[in-house]
């Protein structure tokens, strides 16, 4: 028998594809041009309101798209960190008389702290049964930010903590003013996708995307697949908490509704239609569906009817979402 | 008689009130190819799951260079030495057939370094091609991986498997599905890995069973029926009756 190796595959030169350097331009610099893009959006949109809903939902939605798109994990429970980064956010000022910087961090620090748990219990599971227990524990938040009225306001929600001014290196800004509101805003969501973007591109990233698309795989290759997902959880949580103390500084309120199951389904549906997996497509979910609320509001109370119709549309027919599409079909 | 690398003593493996493997006994010398047959059923999954820490022995010890390996976590044993590969193709489906394996060899040294750019471990990108260039894959670099022919992915996860370097390589049924061709490609490839590692191949064709092994278990509703040279096995009766002689076809 022959003894000289046979390549199984036959040689083949790949076909050239112009638009795939086109992509990896984007790819390259997709953080300066998501700043730049967050930095127009108060000038473009009909309202500063709505340009800063969707700097603080898209930041929210990128934090679980970490999660959802990047690790393959789908989490019915993300509201528990957005709210905790919030309600902490708002104690730590209105109750302690915490500077806003420090209560940022603890805010940022508390939800990952959170995720620390809420991951640990509930990566032990998979598939639905992992939907189930994120969605359960995200439950038992909730009722704790209900029943302990004397720290979070109960029904009410939390008041009484609000930011005048952002004093910085001896600077004083004034907070109440829409335009650095959005401004200040914006340097915790460029923190955010600037750390978001690094994660994605290190070897841990392309480790969670390997345990997204072969699990077995993985810890064949010898992944510790469960302490990646638990750090994929956490890493996600810090994210979303971090939206969650913009949301407190930008209100100056934050609503029981923060850490509802339907906070944590609309942080699902925003993924999904601005596009699971993709670096931007959060930001562009955030915005379509703020928009789409807005809109539809106007004519009927019954909104949600509309918005849900047109998300399973998109469940059903772009499953990449429109940013996820859009980069699929337009650019290449 | 060179030390075993790989022992396995009285292993046993129930699923319930179902015996899948019962009490088996084997040594694996370094160096060698040994091909494990038996009809289906016969517990040969099992007992490569068992060696790869996928399920952990109901009962007995599996000794590889001296180590237990009895409740080591399975992602330990790509780091020990000993890699797999699956019967039903098992590899990253939507990635690139090069980060298929970059994402493989980084899994020996970088797994929670969430800060440096990956490009930076050049090493990892060159290793990764290296290996795609021992399958013959090199020209499908670029490629997303299930855009490859079957027989490409097959050689694709022996590649992911080999990034490893393992002392122990498991091939469960490397050239299931495939047609005569790649069958015969494949094959080389498997006489090339024989001369550099330990080889543990489950596999039904018969005829490439005995051209390459050295040795061959043959497992029967979870017993070890033989062992032997594959000059033995072929005149082993017992063997004959239960395996060879009601299926003609696979000789």
């Amino acid at each position: 028998m022959t003894t000289k190796s046979v390549p199984l595959a036959t040689p083949v030169v790949p076909a050239k594809r112009p638009s795939s350097n086109l992509i990896a331009t984007i790819t390259s610099w997709r953080v300066l041009l998501s700043i730049a893009i967050l930095c127009l959006l108060p000038w473009v949109l009909p309202s500063k309101a709505l340009a800063v809903n969707v700097l603080i939902y898209g930041v929210l939605a990128m934090g679980y798209n970490l999660l959802f798109g990047y690790t393959g994990l789908l989490s019915f429970g993300h509201a528990a960190f957005f709210g905790a980064g919030a309600y902490i956010t708002g104690i730590a000022i209105g109750q302690f008389g915490v500077p806003w910087y420090g209560a940022v961090l603890l805010g940022v620090v508390g939800g990952g702290v959170l995720a620390f748990v809420i991951g640990g219990l509930s990566i032990r599971t998979r598939g639905i049964y992992f939907s189930m227990v994120t969605l359960a524990l995200a439950q038992l938040v909730y009722h704790v930010g209900l029943q302990a009225s004397s720290w979070t306001g109960g029904e009410n929600g939390l008041r009484g903590f609000t930011v005048a001014k952002i004093d910085l290196f001896g600077v004083s800004i004034n907070f109440l003013d829409p335009v650095n509101k959005y401004y200040i805003l914006m340097v915790f969501a460029a923190l955010a996708l600037w750390f978001v973007s690094r994660v994605l591109n290190s070897p841990f990233g392309a480790a969670i995307e390997a345990i997204r698309e072969n699990e077995t795989r993985a810890r064949a290759c010898g992944y510790d697949v469960e302490r990646t997902k638990l750090l994929s959880f956490v890493l996600s949580g810090l994210i979303c908490a971090l939206a969650g103390t913009m949301s407190a500084l930008h209100l100056a309120f934050v609503p029981l509704d923060v850490l509802h199951y339907q906070t944590s389904g609309m942080i699902v549906m925003m993924t999904l239609l601005g596009g699971a997996s993709s670096f931007f497509g959060p930001f562009v979910g955030a915005f379509a569906f703020l928009l789409m609320e807005d809109v539809f509001s106007l004519w009927t109370s019954h909104w949600q009817i509309i918005v849900g119709s047109i998300f399973i549309l998109f469940v059903l027919f772009l499953p990449k979402g429109i940013w996820g599409t859009f980069l699929a079909k337009v650019i290449r | 008689m060179s030390a075993p690398l790989l022992a396995v003593e009285n292993v046993g493996r129930r699923f319930g009130g179902f015996v899948a493997l019962a009490d088996v006994t084997a040594q694996f010398e370094p160096g060698k190819v040994t091909s494990i047959i038996g009809p289906n059923g016969a517990g040969k999954s099992t007992f490569f799951n068992v060696l790869s820490g996928v399920l952990t022995p109901s009962s007995g010890s599996i000794r590889f260079k001296g180590m237990d390996l009895v409740g080591t976590r399975q992602h330990r044993f790509v780091h020990l030495g000993i890699a797999r590969s699956y019967q039903i193709t098992n590899i990253f489906p939507e990635l690139s057939v090069h980060e298929n394996v970059r994402v493989a060899a980084q899994a020996g040294r970088s797994r929670y370094n969430i800060w440096t750019n990956r490009n930076r471990f050049r090493e990892l990108s060159e290793r990764a091609d290296a290996a795609l260039d021992s399958v013959g894959l090199a020209a499908k670099r670029d490629e997303t991986a299930k855009f490859l022919a079957h027989g490409q992915q097959r050689a694709l996860e022996i590649a992911i498997a080999l990034i490893s370097d393992p002392e122990v390589l498991l091939l469960d049924e490397p050239t299931a599905g495939m047609g005569p061709e790649e069958t015969k490609e494949m094959v080389a490839l498997l006489e090339k890995l024989a001369r550099e590692r330990t080889i543990l191949l489950v596999e039904h064709k018969m005829k490439m069973i005995l051209g390459l092994s050295d040795r061959i278990l043959v497992l029967h509703h979870g017993r070890l029926i033989a062992d032997g040279s594959p000059r033995d096995i072929q005149t082993d009766p017992e063997v004959r009756r239960v395996y060879l002689g009601q299926n003609d076809g696979y000789a």
